[in-house]
């Protein structure tokens, strides 16, 4: 499945996305059965029990989920919905559920990924979709803001996130630098006219993060 | 003007009109209402609840695992002395504390998983059941059963001061009434470091001229050990882990019936010193075996 979908990177792969995500999401069927029986393999109220034993495979298909969400819509897979995509619950209550810290760190693998997207697809001369990738990321970074993390490895993931976002915003800015994106403050957020004075003065060269 | 001045020197003045703090903006006007920044919300509040839960549980963990330490240092201070009943009833009274406190825990767990929270109370429920379990052994000199810790850690709201406001679905199935379950490999570790304890009491025993319990000692923590061996590796680690320990601490113990034996002791109790003798040789054998 993810093979499936790294065919987006290849310089030809845009034309068809909506194909190779209905190819993904006819894989995820198959999961769906085999959570199906996944779920008969213990009792329903020791689900932490045995957490450890599938949370990576978990947190790598939401992952690929959130994915082909993505790419059809440029919006997050909420938790529900990845849930249902899955064929699992979404809160405890009900069964075997999909956790709300794998649910985070399968997100934060689509932040990576998307940072690569950007890259490829500029690769392949399509200048728009770093823009869109780039305020959706933000948004994202933001979101994540929100909550107070604890010392473990969904932190540690989270901290993964900036290099994410600069990845980003260096793309978004060698594409403003060269006047490739038609929307002259779409992203970037400074107007071109200003930009090559960096150029002459590389003493100046911008704090790309944004933050100190 | 953003904050990031002063790296650029005399030329950032050049270049005021630069709108520096524009990407700034540009990165906080996140429109706050989004449903992604809503949904993000509510995570933060779950994750909040879960963790502000689990910390209320590792402290909780902290004071049992305080409370059972002190247990057991008050009952090494039983040495068959004519205090000894009172040092049983204090210890009593100080595991029926700690036994509050693990109901606190039972209240905190219901309607969760326990295997969600496990991590947190189980160095805590460990050094309870080391605590029972060396109680258990004085009083009893045999060794304690899950089934026994698990009886006792069954709560009901006898004492009615505290009302309990919580409404879950699951108390109203059984009106009052929690109890927290040993996990097997809780009950194995707790078991594994009463060991250590049994080890220590042995010793003191010997320098209290008791020359009954060091035999005693070493033929139940053989017992013990031959169980751990049962289970050897296809157990936990951490099991594995206390078995070296375990090893350890039976060496010691079968080292000082062997020197109790070798220099022989007032009262003659050889009757049980030859019993033993003759055990500690086949061991030895099996060991050289292995």
């Amino acid at each position: 499945m993810l093979t499936l979908l790294q065919g987006v990177h290849q310089g030809n792969g845009f034309q068809d996305i909506p194909k190779k995500c209905q190819k993904a999401r006819e894989h995820f069927g198959t999961v769906r059965t085999q959570m199906e029986s996944l779920k008969t393999k213990f009792p329903a109220d020791q689900y932490y029990r045995f957490h450890e034993h599938w949370r990576f495979v978990l947190q790598r298909l939401v992952f690929l989920a959130a994915f082909v969400v993505y790419l059809e819509t440029e919006t997050l897979v909420t938790r529900e919905a990845a849930a249902e995509i899955l064929g699992i619950e979404a809160d405890r209550e009900r069964g075997f559920h999909l956790d709300i810290e794998d649910y985070l760190s399968g997100v934060l693998t689509l932040a990576s990924e998307l940072a690569r997207l950007a890259v490829n697809s500029v690769t392949a001369g399509d200048y728009s979709r770093p823009l869109r990738i780039s305020t959706f990321i933000n948004e994202l970074d933001s979101g994540f803001r929100l909550l107070n993390l604890k010392n473990d490895s969904l932190r540690k993931r989270y901290d993964g996130l900036k290099y994410d976002v600069k990845k980003i915003e260096e793309v978004v800015y060698d594409l403003s630098i060269r006047g490739l994106n038609k929307e002259a403050t779409g992203g970037a957020g400074f107007p071109t006219q200003h930009a090559y004075s960096w150029i002459f003065f590389p003493s100046l060269s911008p704090d790309l993060t944004g933050k100190s | 003007m953003s904050g990031k001045e002063g790296s650029g020197g005399f030329r950032k003045r050049k270049h005021d009109n630069f709108p520096h703090g524009q990407r700034r903006e540009e990165k906080e006007n996140v429109n706050p209402s989004s449903p992604l920044m809503t949904s993000f919300k509510s995570f933060q509040l779950e994750l909040d609840t879960r963790h502000d839960k689990y910390e209320r549980l590792v402290k909780l963990s902290r004071d049992i695992t305080i409370e059972s330490k002190r247990t057991i240092f008050l009952l090494h201070r039983y040495i068959s002395a004519p205090n000894g009943e009172e040092v049983l009833n204090e210890s009593e009274i100080k595991l029926d504390a700690v036994r509050r406190k693990i109901k606190q825990v039972a209240q905190e767990l219901i309607g969760e998983d326990m295997y969600q929270f496990h991590r947190a109370i189980s160095p805590g429920l460990q050094e309870y059941i080391e605590a029972v379990s060396f109680q258990y052994f004085i009083k009893t000199r045999s060794l304690i059963s899950v089934e026994e810790i698990n009886k006792q850690l069954i709560f009901t709201a006898e004492d009615r001061e505290e009302t309990t406001n919580v409404t879950s679905s699951s108390q109203d199935k059984q009106p009052h009434t929690w109890s927290l379950k040993v996990t097997p490999v809780d009950y194995l570790l707790g078991v594994a470091d009463l060991t250590g304890e049994l080890m220590r009491l042995c010793i003191s025993s010997v320098g209290n001229g008791d020359i009954d319990t060091p035999f005693e000692l070493s033929q139940f923590l053989r017992q013990i050990y031959d169980g751990f061996t049962f289970i050897g590796n296809t157990g936990p680690y951490e099991v594995s882990k206390k078995l070296y320990t375990l090893k350890q601490s039976l060496a010691k113990v079968e080292n000082a019936c062997y020197t109790l034996k070798v220099r022989g002791s007032e009262i003659p109790k050889h009757m049980l010193a030859d019993v033993f003798s003759t055990k500690t040789e086949l061991i030895d054998q099996e060991e050289g075996l292995s």
